[in-house]
């Protein structure tokens, strides 16, 4: 029964605290059970993809790959909370305790490298041409022809690259959005 | 005529004040009904937004690294939550009706909260349930002798007649094995013979809950055991429509036989649940449009259940039948509210999804429930593919623009 796993509920809480409070922390507990089939404790890529929004998404499967570390199935609560973490608004740090010197998750620079690393499909720090044909084609389907897209490509990496090699490194992406309203486009309100 | 069951009343009201009494106690989060999470922006405003920094092109499309920002929030409101799948778990109350099954963030509150509760837990079990599970017993084994008894009479109004007496007394008796306390608005419009009746599900008591008030001739398909007793003595009294597994496939032979029944104006008005599945009391999901399409007069019923008393919600999944039921007589009551609708015909160049929608929202109007357009069917299957497809045309007129070749 859910009560029981406080105790695991208690534990997650050290890290994320300062990100979610008492009560968001166990509607996201709530939802994560619900969304745990399985009953083992861990998200798998399938449970995700349960979600019928999230199924219709074009981006879908690699926002599931998101919450996932490099190389594993399952995602427990904590690396739920951790992926969701970037997603909280900038505003309500001053409520919370930064614990450590370190940047928040949800700081502009993080919510902008969830976005690139959405591009970046080898996750080797670089988003190449065929990286974002890839994921540009996952976004539009079949509407689109190849050709086209290509040079839809080609135009935005020339547009980032500063340093001539082809492709768009960390630094690119982050000077090309520098105008975007990233704080507030890349954040959900979660409910207190 | 039928057996009223006296001591069902102060029961329920003493269930209604120690329910009041907990507003005194509660120290839940009172939260108000879960607002949506998400913001409603469309994807054309949203990504607009996004390119705002960019100089316009001339053919309106475009494409910037900064599109993806859209469709990951979508994403991640999604995870956090999303409309279709807390349909199919019970719903959250704001405050809780001491009952433990819907407990979900226990923690201790007061020992006055638990005595109440542990005394509620005695009178649920030791007293409402048993008395509940004998007055089902013998509304059902009424229902198959009079059924029976009926059946044996050759075709004439004093058939009908007794049939309908028969019919209605049982489900009396069933209703109060349930304690269940139904208010029915508007009954000018209750369905009649030669119609189809159309109700938003969340569960098998729909059917004694409406069947309280009128005769219907039920669909389903035919079950093994107990359940199929049950449906072949109440097919010997008056015509019901019972399809076998194999025959439930054949979309024109249901058509063809609903619509038979349908023609008939001397037969009982149809009761179907065109969700097709059962759905939490909190929305309407899309109605599929097979009953649109008989032809019929369409009398739309709305059915809402009240939380506090009981969760009346069946969730296939988690519970089987037997469990389910023993749960809803350890619940308090079931209370709820009947509203039957204004009949409704399919109108000129209306075609069936239309007026199954039409209906729907009509019915979701009427009961406060929030009206969807998702097929209760993702509560088992996989979403269709074509709705990625619409996502991905939709965006990619954002990049090329209007006008395109392509």
């Amino acid at each position: 029964p859910l009560w029981c796993d406080k105790v695991l509920l208690r534990a997650s809480r050290r890290v994320e605290i300062a990100y979610f409070s008492h009560s968001q922390i166990t509607r996201l507990y709530s939802r994560f059970h619900s969304l745990d089939k399985g009953e083992n404790g861990a998200l798998s890529r399938e449970d995700f993809q349960r979600i019928p929004e999230l199924a219709i998404n074009p981006l879908g499967d690699r926002i599931i790959n998101a919450f996932f570390p490099e190389g594993e199935d399952q995602v427990n609560f904590r690396g739920f909370m951790r992926t969701l973490a970037h997603f909280r608004p900038v505003e309500d740090n001053e409520k919370s305790k930064g614990h450590d010197a370190s940047e928040p998750l949800n700081s502009r620079n993080n919510k902008l490298l969830f976005a690139f690393r959405l591009y970046d499909l080898d996750r080797d720090d670089k988003i190449s041409r065929d990286e974002l044909l890839q994921v540009l084609r996952m976004m539009v389907g079949v509407n689109i022809s190849d050709e086209q897209l290509g040079s839809i490509a080609d135009r935005t990496i020339q547009e980032a690259d500063t340093n001539g090699d082809m492709s768009i490194s960390f630094s690119e992406f982050i000077k090309v959005l520098e105008k975007v309203d990233v704080e507030q486009k890349m954040s959900i309100r979660f409910l207190h | 005529m039928f057996l009223k069951f006296p001591l069902s009343y102060p029961l329920r009201f003493l269930s209604g004040l120690i329910t009041s009494v907990l507003f005194h106690e509660q120290d839940w989060d009172t939260e108000e009904e879960l607002n949506k999470v998400k913001d409603d922006g469309s994807m054309e405003k949203e990504i607009g937004e996004l390119r705002r920094s960019r100089p316009k092109r001339p053919d309106g499309g475009d494409f910037t690294l900064s599109d993806v920002f859209y469709f990951s929030r979508k994403g991640l409101e999604s995870i956090v939550e999303d409309e279709v799948t807390q349909r199919f778990s019970s719903e959250e109350l704001v405050s809780w009706n001491l009952l433990t099954r819907t407990n979900n963030n226990f923690h201790y509150v007061s020992l006055r909260l638990t005595v109440l509760w542990g005394l509620g837990v005695v009178i649920r079990y030791c007293i409402l349930a048993p008395l509940r599970i004998t007055l089902a017993a013998i509304g059902i084994s009424w229902l198959v002798i009079g059924t029976t008894v009926v059946g044996l009479l050759p075709s004439s109004r004093v058939k009908n007649w007794l049939s309908e007496l028969v019919h209605l007394m049982c489900y009396r008796i069933c209703a109060r094995g349930l304690s269940a306390t139904v208010h029915y608005h508007n009954k000018q419009n209750r369905p009649r013979k030669g119609g189809i009746c159309v109700a938003n599900h969340t569960s098998p008591i729909d059917v004694v809950i409406l069947a309280n008030d009128g005769c219907y001739a039920m669909v389903g398909q035919v079950h093994g055991g107990l359940m199929g007793v049950i449906q072949r003595s109440m097919v010997k009294s008056c015509p019901h429509i019972w399809f076998e597994r194999s025959e439930m496939k054949d979309r024109h032979l249901v058509t063809q036989r609903l619509r038979d029944h349908v023609n008939d104006k001397t037969k009982l008005p149809i009761l179907i649940f065109p969700e097709g599945t059962c759905i939490n009391n909190t929305s309407v999901m899309m109605f599929k449009k097979g009953s649109f399409e008989i032809g019929g007069t369409i009398y739309p019923v709305a059915i809402k259940y009240d939380p506090q008393f009981g969760d009346a919600f069946w969730n296939s999944a988690k519970y089987n039948m037997v469990s389910y039921l023993l749960r809803m007589m350890t619940s308090w009551a079931i209370v709820c509210n009947v509203w039957y609708l204004p009949a409704m015909t399919q109108m000129e160049g209306e075609d069936a999804v239309q007026f199954a929608n039409r209906v729907k929202s009509a019915i979701a109007r009427q009961g406060g429930l929030v009206d969807l357009s998702w097929d209760g069917g993702l509560k088992r299957d996989k979403v269709k593919n074509t709705f990625k497809e619409l996502e991905q045309k939709k965006y990619s007129s954002m990049v090329v623009g209007d006008d395109s070749s392509d």
